[in-house]
């Protein structure tokens, strides 16, 4: 028992000195992770829940179109619409935008370019449809509908 | 005598540090590029009128979505609560299978070949069973997410059981590695994913 009374009665103090330069470790790595968003999203975005989730290897081959309802009602109307780059587009201009994108990949990647389809939950399957039967036109064939993972 | 430089006094150097790190941590949004991840089928030519397969009735599991979100599976009133081992138990159905699908029957591991049903009004071989979703033009979009993830979902724990992994295991397996691919691979062969999206019809939409 008395091995356990021996105990060393010094206060020890935790250094602090170190401190700043772990707080500017983590300052750096948020800083080059950041990514500030380049574009406004001018659709509501509140993106659905799905279980089985798939991730992309390659991020360059992705294209992103928004779907919802314009946030700024009184520009864009109450009608679900599309988003690609920074504007609203038509559904009908889709296929010339599908282009422009698939130009700007290098020419070996160009048949899988990637379209994610951010599109809010409330929107239809109609506008839905209309995108599809674009990229179809376009033979953009690879759609990853963007999801949120589903908690239980 | 020389003029001794003054010191700046480093000890508010931790706070300055602490605001910034606090304003990187409020404005990062780490990106996510997660999602389920669909094949469209090619355009079609208008000049060539769409190919005539035939294909058995019971090799089709139909899903329907009306504007009002309500499920018609087979014909009959569905929900998504079962929906996926349905969708499971019609592709091992095994109902008349050839060569090839008795000796895929047979690679299958035991906890799948226990679903097998052999049941003649159901699909013959899982390589021609055929997953369709029909929707409306007025279905929500979340609700016909939820079931191609339920169907995806019935695919993937048949693939992940053929490999022994489970089935977030089996989603994450990259193409870029050979060892993935391979098992990834492993999993599909001879069970084609066939989901088939139909063209919505005009209902409840605009």
């Amino acid at each position: 028992m008395a091995k356990f009374k021996k105990k060393v009665s010094s206060s020890t103090k935790i250094s602090v000195a170190s401190l700043p330069d772990i707080v500017f470790i983590l300052l750096f790595f948020f800083m080059v992770t950041t990514v500030m968003r380049e574009q406004d999203i001018l659709v509501e975005q509140k993106l659905p829940q799905a279980s089985q989730l798939q991730k992309l290897q390659k991020k360059t081959l992705i294209s992103y179109i928004y779907v919802g309802n314009p946030k700024n009602v009184a520009l864009y109307g109450t009608e679900p619409r599309i988003q690609a780059n920074d504007a609203l587009l038509m559904p009908a201009d889709l296929v010339q935008w599908v282009n422009q994108e698939r130009d700007l990949l290098p020419e070996a990647d160009r048949g899988l370019i990637t379209i994610s389809m951010k599109a809010d939950k409330e929107v239809k399957m109609g506008p839905i449809s209309d995108v599809q039967n674009e990229l179809r036109e376009a033979d953009a064939r690879r759609v990853l509908y963007a999801a949120t993972k589903k908690v239980d | 005598m020389k003029k001794e430089a003054p010191e700046i006094p480093a000890g508010s150097m931790a706070d300055i540090a602490f605001l910034l790190l606090i304003f990187f941590l409020v404005t990062t949004t780490i990106a996510s590029d997660k999602g389920i991840l669909n094949f469209l089928p090619p355009k079609q030519d208008p000049n060539v009128p769409p190919p005539d397969i035939k294909v058995n009735e019971r090799n089709i599991f139909t899903i329907l979505i009306n504007a009002n979100d309500q499920l018609l599976v087979e014909g009959e009133y569905g929900s998504t609560e079962s929906l996926d081992q349905d969708v499971k138990s019609f592709i091992l159905n095994f109902g008349a299978p050839d060569e090839g699908g008795q000796a895929l029957y047979n690679s299958l591991p035991g906890s799948l070949q226990s679903l097998v049903g052999r049941d003649p009004a159901s699909s013959d071989d899982p390589s021609e069973a055929i997953v369709s979703i029909k929707t409306n033009r007025g279905t929500s979009y979340d609700m016909y997410l939820e079931v191609f993830d339920l169907v995806k979902k019935a695919y993937f724990e048949i693939y992940a059981a053929r490999v022994n992994l489970t089935s977030e295991e089996y989603r994450a397996l990259s193409n870029e590695i050979p060892g993935e691919t391979a098992l990834s691979d492993k999993g599909k062969e001879g069970i084609p994913m066939a989901i088939s999206i139909a063209e919505p019809d005009k209902q409840g939409g605009n």
